[in-house]
C-alpha cells in the first residue's frame, strides 16, 4: 500500500533521513523505535508530505505523493495522522472536530460537480447530443446530518458521546487523543499514522489509548507507529524497524526483533530501553 | 455659578431650538460610520495581508504578494492619516477623476489604514495559535486556506481581541480629522453649536461626554465578546 523508496530528508545542510527504503502491506503494523533526534517523526511526517522529502519516492495507492505536482490534499484524506499533543481544534466542539473534514470534502465534491454541470449545461446548449450531468446527490443539511450521526457512533465507540458538544479544553489526555484517533477513522483512512501517541499522557491514561490501538489493529486497520511502548510493539506488531541516524538499522518480527537483535546498535538500544 | 447656568441654557436653546441636535446626529453617524466600516474593511484587508504573510514562502507567487504587503504596510503606518486622508482627497481622487465624498474618502482612508494596522495585530494573533492547529487541519486534508480560515484565524482573532478593540477606540478618535475633508463629524458638530451661539465651553464638554460615553460602550462590548469567545477555554 506503500512503498518508500529511498527517502531523504535534510534540513539545510543537515542530513535527517537518509536513504530510507520500506514496504507497508494493507493490515500491517509497523511500530518505529529508535533513540531521540534519529528522525522517526521526520519518517512519519513524511509519509504524508507534512516535511516535503528531499528526495525519493513514496508510492501511495500507486500514486507518488512525493512529487510536488499531486494534489496532497487529496491523498492525505486517505492517511489519517494521530499527533503527540492531540492537536484537537480548539474552536471545535468534539462532535465538530470529528465531522469538520468528512463535511468538508462532501461539500467540495458537491460544489464541484455542481460547477461541472453549470458547464456540461452551457455547453449542452450547443450539442446535439447532450451531455449526462454528474449527480449532485445529498443536500447539504443531508451531508451534515449523516457526518454527525457517523460521528456519534464514532463517539459511542469510545464511551465519550456525552462529551461530544463540549470543547477539548475540557478533556482529559486520554480523552483528548481517543477524539484525535476516532476524527482520524471519520475519514475511513487507508491507513493511520500515530507519532508517539501516549508520550504526553498521564501514566494512567497510557492504557486506554493503547487499548483502542489495539482494537484498530484487530479490525485490521493499517497503522504506522512511532513509539516508546515496547511492550505494545511486542504485542501489536507484525513488523518493527529500528531507526538510527536518518536510516533503518533493523526490520524484523517482533519476536525476532527483541529476542535476536542483530545491528550492533540495535543491541545497544535495547539494552537501555529493556 | 449663574454664568454657567446661562451657557448651558444657550447651549440647550441651540442644541433643541435651532436644530442643532441634527447636525449633531449627523456627525456622530459619520463618525460611527467611518470608525465602523473602517474597522470592518481593516479587518478583512488585515486577516488577507497576515495570511499572505505567514504563507510558507518557497513559491513565486506568495514571494511576490508578501512584497507587496510589505510595502503597503510601511507606506500606511509611515505616514500621519491625515496626510493620507488629504492626499487621497485632494489629489489622488481628482487627478484619477473621481468622484466622492468627504465621508466615502475617509471610509476608504480608514479602511485601508486600519487594515495596515490590523495586518500586524493579525499576525501577532495567528502566530500566537500553536502550530499543531494547522498541521491537524492540513493532516485531515484541509488545504492550507482552509485550515487557516475554519481553524486558526478563529482563535487568533480570539486571542486579539482585546488589542483589536483597542485598535477600534483609537479609531473613534483619529476619525475627528476627516473634518480636513469637510465632512461633519462630531467636532463640526459641536463647532457649529458653538459659532453660532458664540459659546464654546458647554458644547465642548457635551462632546467630550460623548466620546466617553462611546469608548465605554465599546469597551462592555469587547467584554461581552470575549466572554462569548471563552466558551472554548471553559471547563464543562
Ligand atoms: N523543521 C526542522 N528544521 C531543522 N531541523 C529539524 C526540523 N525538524 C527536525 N529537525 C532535526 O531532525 C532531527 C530528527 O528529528 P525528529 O523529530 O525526526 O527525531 P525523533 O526521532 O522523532 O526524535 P524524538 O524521539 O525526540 O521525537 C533532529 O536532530 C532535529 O533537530
Ligand atoms: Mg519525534
Amino acid at each position: 500500500m506503500i512503498d518508500v523508496i529511498n527517502l531523504e530528508k535534510h534540513f539545510g545542510d543537515k542530513n535527517v533521513l537518509d536513504g530510507i527504503n520500506v514496504k507497508i502491506e494493507k493490515g500491517d503494523i509497523m511500530v518505529v523505535i529508535g533513540p531521540s533526534g534519529s528522525g522517526k517523526s521526520t519518517f512519519l511526517r513524511c509519509l504524508n508530505c507534512m516535511e516535503d522529502p528531499t528526495g525519493g519516492q513514496i508510492i501511495f495507492n500507486g500514486v507518488d505523493i512525493a512529487d510536488p505536482k499531486v494534489d496532497i490534499n487529496l491523498h492525505r484524506r486517505h492517511m489519517g495522522m494521530v499527533f503527540q499533543h492531540f492537536n484537537l481544534f480548539n474552536n471545535k466542539t468534539v462532535i465538530e472536530n470529528i465531522m469538520l473534514a468528512p463535511v468538508y470534502v462532501a461539500r467540495s465534491e458537491r460544489r464541484k460537480a455542481k460547477h461541472k454541470n453549470f458547464w456540461i449545461g452551457v455547453a449542452n446548449v450547443f450539442r446535439k447530443e447532450k451531455k449526462e450531468k454528474y449527480p449532485i446527490g445529498q443536500s447539504v443539511a443531508e451531508i451534515k446530518s449523516e457526518a454527525r450521526e457517523k460521528g456519534m457512533k464514532l463517539l459511542e465507540r469510545i464511551g465519550l458521546e456525552d462529551k461530544a458538544d463540549v470543547y477539548p479544553s475540557t478533556l482529559s489526555g486520554g480523552q483528548k487523543q481517543r477524539v484525535a484517533i476516532v476524527r482520524a477513522l471519520a475519514m475511513d483512512p487507508d491507513v493511520i499514522l500515530f507519532d508517539e501517541p501516549t508520550s504526553a499522557l498521564d501514566p494512567e491514561m497510557v492504557g486506554e489509548v493503547l487499548d483502542l490501538m489495539k482494537q484498530l489493529a484487530k479490525e485490521g486497520m493499517t497503522m504506522i507507529i512511532v513509539t516508546h511502548e515496547m511492550g505494545f510493539a511486542r504485542e501489536v506488531a507484525n513488523k518493527v524497524v529500528f531507526v538510527d541516524e536518518g536510516q533503518i538499522l533493523e526490520s524484523a518480527p517482533p519476536k525476532e526483533f527483541f529476542e535476536n537483535p542483530k545491528h550492533p546498535r540495535l543491541k545497544e538500544f535495547l539494552s537501555k530501553v529493556l | 455659578m449663574s454664568g454657567l447656568s446661562a451657557k448651558i441654557d444657550k447651549f440647550i436653546e441651540m442644541f433643541i431650538d435651532y436644530k442643532g441636535y441634527v447636525k449633531v446626529l449627523e456627525g456622530l453617524s459619520n463618525t460611527l460610520l467611518i470608525a465602523v466600516l473602517g474597522l470592518l474593511i481593516g479587518i478583512v484587508i488585515g486577516t488577507l495581508i497576515a495570511t499572505v504573510r505567514v504563507v510558507p514562502k518557497y513559491k513565486r507567487l506568495p514571494r511576490v504578494l508578501n512584497r507587496f504587503c510589505s510595502f503597503y504596510v510601511a507606506l500606511f503606518r509611515g505616514t500621519p492619516v491625515v496626510v493620507q486622508l488629504l492626499l487621497a482627497y485632494y489629489v489622488i481622487l481628482p487627478l484619477a477623476g473621481g468622484h466622492m465624498t468627504g465621508v466615502e474618502t475617509a471610509i476608504m482612508i480608514f479602511g485601508l489604514n486600519s487594515g495596515a494596522y490590523a495586518s500586524e495585530i493579525m499576525r501577532g494573533g495567528i502566530q500566537s495559535v500553536d502550530a499543531g492547529q494547522l498541521e491537524a487541519g492540513r493532516a485531515v486534508g484541509l488545504s492550507f486556506s482552509t485550515s487557516m480560515f475554519k481553524i486558526v484565524i478563529p482563535q487568533a482573532v480570539k486571542n486579539i481581541l482585546p488589542t483589536l478593540g483597542n485598535e477600534f477606540i483609537a479609531l473613534i478618535k483619529d476619525t475627528s480629522v476627516v473634518s480636513f475633508v469637510g465632512a461633519t463629524d462630531l467636532y463640526v458638530a459641536f463647532n457649529y453649536i458653538g459659532s453660532n451661539s458664540y459659546e464654546f465651553m458647554v458644547p465642548y464638554i457635551v462632546m467630550a461626554l460623548i466620546y466617553v460615553v462611546m469608548v465605554l460602550l465599546i469597551t462592555l462590548m469587547i467584554k461581552l465578546m470575549e466572554r462569548r469567545f471563552a466558551k472554548s477555554d471553559r471547563r464543562n
